[in-house]
């Protein structure tokens, strides 16, 4: 079952500069273990330690936000788009807003 | 009545538009909220009259003290009218890759700029804008992305007009930025509606912008309660473009790229509607109107050229 997988430019360097990867699984939480065997480090920089994904990281499964789909256990189907992305706000002027306010 | 005593009296009260074109169906219907028929045009005129009430009722905020605000757009508008008429100053701080009729606007309305480098994006213009707070203890931040009055805004006018409007409302769809639109009327709907599902565009941009250098630095704005939202859509620049462009080809409403993206969700969530045989009224928020893009160039010529025009910009 082929997913392609969109990875952002900050996390690259766990695959070779990639853009994109292909992996499988039947859910997110499956994928990215399958891409941790071949991009060793990539799930623990989205998981944390409780096992949920990281705040600042948005997985969408075809361009819907998986939190709102089961979160990890977000079902794949074969020919499926997944991407990753750090949170910015959108809207103007977000990212890092509240870690420069509160600084 | 239309008739109005002051400009900051006319804010909201905005049409509720149908469009008969591009709704799928009689049961399956599309409505755009036109919030650019705000003062300033845009939904931004809410949320700064909110904010600065806010700031004066809690005595934060004085007659003829300085508001300082880091912002790229409407808001930055919106609060520069609102100080103008109330009687405050406003600087506004920016990243220098914003488009000039923004810049201009805010000019002729009095508000002073202050350039931080496109290089450093917005979180500089943060950065540089609590710099400057500091050094003027005096003057006032009030911080869209964590201001419960934002929030408020939608929550006391938009959601109660919408509702008002059409009570048959089953989906609410708007841009996520601040989140301030989509919690206040959020949380407005559900409890007034039963099942109604409250959807989130989030616009997509070029990588440029997620150039962060780590996942630590990322940013949710203090406002998002991820509860108040049914589901969140990321929508990509040429998405987004190609809506715009179709929303003022079909039903003539010639509006911002942010408002694409949301036309891009609302279209998904409609068509699903139809798709299983239920009735649907999705109402789309329009945030603003499309003059303040044409400088881009993203409204002629391919999409390849616009989603190439817009590469790398801040388009909502």
């Amino acid at each position: 079952m082929a997913i392609e997988v969109r990875i952002p430019t900050i996390l690259r360097s766990y695959t070779g500069g990639a853009k994109t990867v292909d992996g499988s699984g039947d859910t997110i939480a499956d994928l990215l273990t399958d891409l941790d065997s071949r991009h060793a480090g990539l799930k623990d920089r989205l998981i944390t330690g409780e096992g949920s994904l990281h705040r600042f990281v948005n997985v969408y499964i075809n361009d819907e936000d998986v939190r709102f789909l089961g979160a990890l256990d977000a079902k794949l189907n074969d020919g499926d788009s997944v991407t990753i992305l750090p949170a910015v706000a959108g809207g103007a002027l977000a990212f890092a807003a509240a870690h420069a306010l509160r600084g | 009545m239309a008739r109005y005593e002051s400009l900051l009296d006319a804010c909201g009260n905005t049409p509720l538009v149908g469009l008969p074109r591009l709704s799928p169906s009689a049961d399956v219907r599309l409505w755009a909220k036109l919030e650019d028929r705000n003062p300033t045009g845009s939904v931004k005129d809410r949320v700064a009259l909110w904010m600065v009430k806010a700031a004066e009722e809690s005595g934060r905020l004085r007659p003829g003290d300085t508001i300082i605000e880091p912002t790229s757009g409407n808001t930055g508008i919106a609060l520069a009218m609102v100080a103008k008429l109330r009687g405050y100053r406003l600087v506004c701080v920016m990243p220098e890759n914003v488009s000039a009729e923004r810049t201009s606007i805010l000019r002729m309305y009095g508000a002073e700029i202050i350039f931080s480098p496109a290089a450093g994006g917005s979180n500089r213009a943060v950065a540089v804008a609590k710099e400057i707070a500091a050094e003027h203890p005096d003057w006032v931040m009030l911080f869209q992305y964590g201001n419960e009055a934002n929030a408020r805004a939608h929550y006391e006018s938009t959601g109660p007009e919408i509702l008002r409007d059409l009570p048959t409302i089953t989906h609410f769809v708007a841009g996520l930025g601040t989140t301030g639109t989509l919690m206040g009327v959020g949380r407005y709907l559900r409890e007034k509606v039963e099942d109604v599902e409250i959807v989130a565009a989030e616009p997509r941009y070029g990588e440029l912008v997620y150039g962060l250098r780590n996942l630590d630095e990322g940013y949710v704005p203090e406002l998002y309660d991820a509860t108040v939202l049914t589901r969140r859509f990321s929508v990509g620049t040429r998405d987004s473009v190609l809506r715009t462009r179709q929303l003022v080809e079909v039903e003539g409403m010639f509006v911002g790229f942010s408002t694409g993206a949301v036309l891009h969700a609302a279209l998904a969530v409609a068509h699903q509607a139809l798709k299983a045989g239920k009735r649907a009224d999705v109402v789309f928020l329009v945030a603003d109107g499309g003059w303040k893009y044409l400088s881009t160039g993203a409204y002629g010529g391919t999409l390849a050229e616009a989603e190439s025009a817009l590469e790398g910009q801040l388009w909502a």
